[in-house]
């Protein structure tokens, strides 16, 4: 880029003004225009409560208009089956009147000053942002090389711009029907001067925006072609495969490699600290390799770690006082006044995310620089770990990221980067690491554990005076983006617990933040809300039990101040015949959430055997995520959190002993499968507010709707994760 | 010792040893990527591909084992009548999500439509419950293979 000069952009839906947008043009190399546009800090919170997760930062991206007319847009958010690759594209077509398939894609580079996510300050991935962090500048982006091309257009024919428009990649002269393809201006267009204001679209004159577009990734997912991060094959590459220490924080004490090397086509043992590493020319070798180690394990500080010493030192910590995350009114007096008083504890297991591409990462350091092949959801933080260790320069490091075969927050962390480029060090020539199943397992950063303990008093009509809440475990942001942590809290951990959508007169919320030793946490798929809305949405399920009424009823005399969560409760609940008669052992449950900047209401339908076998047999979801970029991605991903959260509610735990993660694969850390899935149904309600995200809150939904439709169908209330099948066995 | 093996019509031979995966011979030696790691322990089904039109889990099978019988990977079951359609209804529905263990699953629906032109619901949840999908697309997947058997039919509900 050559040059920046600033510019104002006019908002004409009414949302988020006063923001400068700093713009920059010039002409791309061969010829074509290129726009780029790097945002200053968020000027304005979002929502009267200023609420953290809605916070209108904006990202940066690129686009190029080639002199073949073809539109490259530089995504600088990692497609990982949320469908992000075709919704950003949208936004950008819609202003810049292209059809998709005019679209191409490159993958960003590492470039946290272009690429950073403004929602998250750093260039990644996560938190259901993107389309929330790209609603704007992207079809700035996209309105401003319109309204450039159409003045270009003009500019050549002599004529009035506004006697001119853009359609399908063409600006038109409708007068004389003259027109000419953007690729035909895109070189005198990088001369023309930056507009000082340009006009979004009304949501009437959408074309794309709220249409169920295909998929752009989809062709190259059946047949093969798709290139994940796995799929990297520099020439030279050998493969390798890898032990940990078995136990976090251990330390290999020898290794006997005789064996290993003698097996067919094993080239190398590399020898770190804490894990060894078997080089060889295919990974079937260096699996056979590492299976004839003789490695001996100094077990270190945390050797004899149970789950249980965690969840003590959890519920210890819940006695003391934490930060205060919210508070509304005086618990203690209502509290004191209150008929009836409810109180208990919840509590949920680390997870890992068993992503289906197990971890991998192929690296070629050598003595200029350092090459990355991988699929990551925040590159520059890899990139940045790579040259720590390696001590070179930033631009030393290349960085080439891929599709990736599932994220759900694991692959937001560098960790299998670092051990790559560490084994690496050690090779001559490109290496793939690829970690087998177990190894992906045992050696994750987990879903954090979480102790609750929580009480509400209600008065004479069994309605709500006061709601009290504490609970303890891991803060992954104050690791992973330390800024983000202050004063004891952060956005994550707390969202789901306050900013409820109902409206209770008295309300305190603290937080407590223990560091589990021995266990690295890390974000998994819904983040603070897997946790929170479990308990939030069991507990006011026991609290409609004590008052004797019904869970939608008691729930929505709770919502005159929350129109929109009111509108999906009651859609759900009229769509699942919420009331209507159902079988012996059948229940429904329901859950009411705002995480995400989304509205969500799920209502399950729960059939638990007589052996206390359960099995969620219908599931229907009411969703207002505001405006709708493409509806059926919408639905795809309540589909896929739906399944996601089932499993975690039926399936996932994942526990220590003598300090090692006891599962291992999928025999044992078990997956919801075809036979098992329900029939998901998903209504969405039509709104013109500013997206939500739609990435996770499926998942933080359907938990509570599951146990609360097992307590439906059972009388029984399941206050810990996951679904103790035991205890729902029928007495006979 | 060096074996040979047919895959996609094409005859390879491979210096390795007799009890290595043929995952790791497709994806390693021939840079066949197409067929994916999920699990090494026919858990998970990523890795399936058709040993004479029969779906196996590549991730325990031996290339010693594959002898002279046909491998057909993914790369090549857009050329079978069944792996055609189910492509074309993968697409249509747009069932991928990551994608990442769609070639197995379509492997499977292939194998399954093949045999079975017709299949039932008992049908598809016996040939596909041994395929993890972590997106959960198992909604779609059912559906993709009977509009692959039927056509364009969709008992969806839901706006």
């Amino acid at each position: 880029m050559t040059s920046n000069r600033v510019i104002d952009v006019v908002e004409s839906d009414g949302v988020d003004i006063s923001r400068r947008r700093f713009l920059s043009v010039s002409a791309a190399a061969g010829g074509g225009l290129l726009i780029g546009f790097a945002i200053g800090p968020a000027i304005k919170a979002a929502g009267a409560a200023g609420k953290a997760a809605n916070a209108s930062f904006t990202p940066n991206a690129f686009i190029r208009i080639g002199s073949d007319g073809q539109v490259v847009l530089t995504m600088p958010y990692v497609e990982m089956g949320q469908g992000t690759y075709t919704s950003i594209p949208m936004l950008i077509a819609e202003e810049l009147e292209v059809d998709l398939k005019q679209v191409r894609l490159e993958h960003a580079p590492p470039n946290e000053k272009l690429y950073a996510n403004p929602l998250l300050g750093v260039q990644a991935t996560g938190n259901s942002n993107a389309v929330r962090g790209a609603w704007q500048p992207m079809r700035q982006a996209g309105a401003t090389a319109r309204t450039m091309l159409v003045a270009a257009a003009a500019k050549r024919w002599n004529v009035d711009p506004a006697s001119c428009r853009a359609q399908s990649g063409e600006v038109l002269h409708a007068p004389t029907g003259r027109k000419l393809k953007y690729g035909a201006l895109a070189a005198e267009t990088a001369g023309m001067p930056v507009p000082d204001k340009v006009a979004l679209k009304q949501a009437k004159d959408f074309k794309l925006i709220g249409t169920p577009a295909k998929r752009l990734d989809t062709p190259s997912k059946v047949n093969g072609t798709a290139v994940y991060g796995i799929d990297a094959r520099p020439p030279g590459v050998k493969i390798a495969t890898l032990a940990q220490s078995p136990v976090f924080g251990g330390r290999v004490k020898s290794v006997d490699d005789t064996a290993a090397k003698r097996v067919k086509g094993v080239r190398q043992i590399v020898r770190l600290d804490d894990c060894v590493a078997v080089v060889a020319d295919h990974m079937g070798a260096a699996k056979k390799g590492l299976a004839a180690l003789k490695i001996e394990w100094d077990d270190g500080p945390h050797a004899k770690l149970g789950t249980s010493d965690i969840a003590a030192e959890l519920e210890k910590a819940t006695l003391n006082s934490g930060a205060v995350a919210q508070n509304i009114g005086d618990v203690g007096k209502a509290m004191a006044s209150a008929v009836t008083k409810v109180e208990t504890t919840y509590q949920v297991p680390f997870l890992a995310h068993a992503t289906m591409e197990p971890m991998n990462c192929t690296v070629h350091v050598h003595k200029d620089g350092c090459e990355i092949w991988v699929g990551n959801q925040a590159i520059a933080r890899c990139q940045a770990a790579a040259a720590k260790i390696t001590g070179l320069p930033l631009d030393k490091v290349v960085l080439h990221n891929h599709l990736i075969g599932g994220g759900f927050g694991r692959r937001l962390e560098s960790d299998g980067v670092e051990r790559t480029v560490q084994i690496a060090q050690h090779v001559d020539g490109p290496v793939k690491v690829v970690w087998t199943r177990e190894e992906d397992i045992q050696h994750d950063m987990y879903r954090p554990y979480w102790f609750d303990r929580i009480s509400a008093g209600l008065d004479a009509k069994g309605m709500p005076v006061a709601w009290s809440h504490r609970f303890a475990g891991s803060s992954v942001i104050a690791r992973w983006l330390p800024p983000g942590f202050n004063k004891g809290l952060d956005s994550d951990t707390t969202e789901g617990a306050i900013d409820l959508v109902y409206g209770f007169p008295n309300l305190h919320v603290e937080y407590v933040r223990v560091e589990p030793p021995g266990i690295p946490t890390a974000f998994w798929r819904s983040v603070g809300p897997s946790h929170n809305v479990f308990v939030t949405e069991s507990f006011i399920d026991e609290m409609a039990a004590a008052a004797k009424q019904d869970p939608v009823a008691y729930r929505r005399a709770l919502l005159d101040k929350s129109p929109r969560a009111k509108a999906v409760l009651e859609l759900a609940a009229e769509k699942a015949g919420w009331g209507q008669p159902l079988p012996e052992r059948v229940g429904r449950g329901v859950s009411l959430q705002f995480v995400f900047a989304t509205y969500m209401a799920q209502v399950a339908e729960v059939e638990v055997s007589k052996d206390g076998a359960v099995r969620v047999r219908r599931l229907v979801c009411a969703v207002d995520c505001g405006t709708v970029v493409n509806p059926d991605t919408v639905r795809a991903q309540v589909q896929s959190a739906v399944v996601f959260g089932i499993t975690a509610a039926l399936h996932g735990e994942i526990t220590l002993k003598d300090g090692r993660v006891e599962q291992s694969n999928f025999h044992d850390y078990l997956m919801l499968r075809m036979n098992e899935a329900p029939a998901i149904e998903v209504y969405i309600v039509n709104s013109s507010q500013p997206p939500g995200g739609m990435g996770e809150c499926g998942t933080s939904a359907i938990v509570p709707a599951v146990t609360n439709a097992i307590f439906a169908a059972t009388g029984k209330r399941l206050r810990k994760l996951p679904v103790d099948t035991t205890a729902l066995k029928q007495a006979v | 010792m060096a074996f040979t093996i047919k895959v996609n019509g094409n005859t390879h031979s491979v210096d390795v040893d007799g009890d290595t995966p043929l995952l790791w011979v497709l994806r390693d030696v021939l840079g066949m990527t197409g067929t994916k790691f999920g699990c090494g322990r026919a858990l998970c089904g990523a890795c399936t591909v058709h040993l004479n039109g029969v779906p196996i889990r590549s991730c325990i099978t031996s290339v010693e084992s594959v002898g002279a019988k046909s491998v057909t990977t993914i790369e090549a079951i857009g050329h079978t009548p069944a792996g055609k359609k189910i492509q074309q209804a993968w697409i249509e529905l747009d069932v991928p999500q990551c994608g990442y263990c769609q070639s197995g699953q379509i492997m499977s629906a292939a194998a399954l439509l093949a045999k079975t032109p017709n299949p039932s619901d008992a049908d598809i949840d016996g040939a596909m419950s041994g395929n993890i999908c972590r997106c959960g697309t198992y909604a779609r997947i059912r559906e993709g293979i009977k509009r692959a058997a039927h056509g364009a039919t969709s008992d969806k509900k839901g706006t």
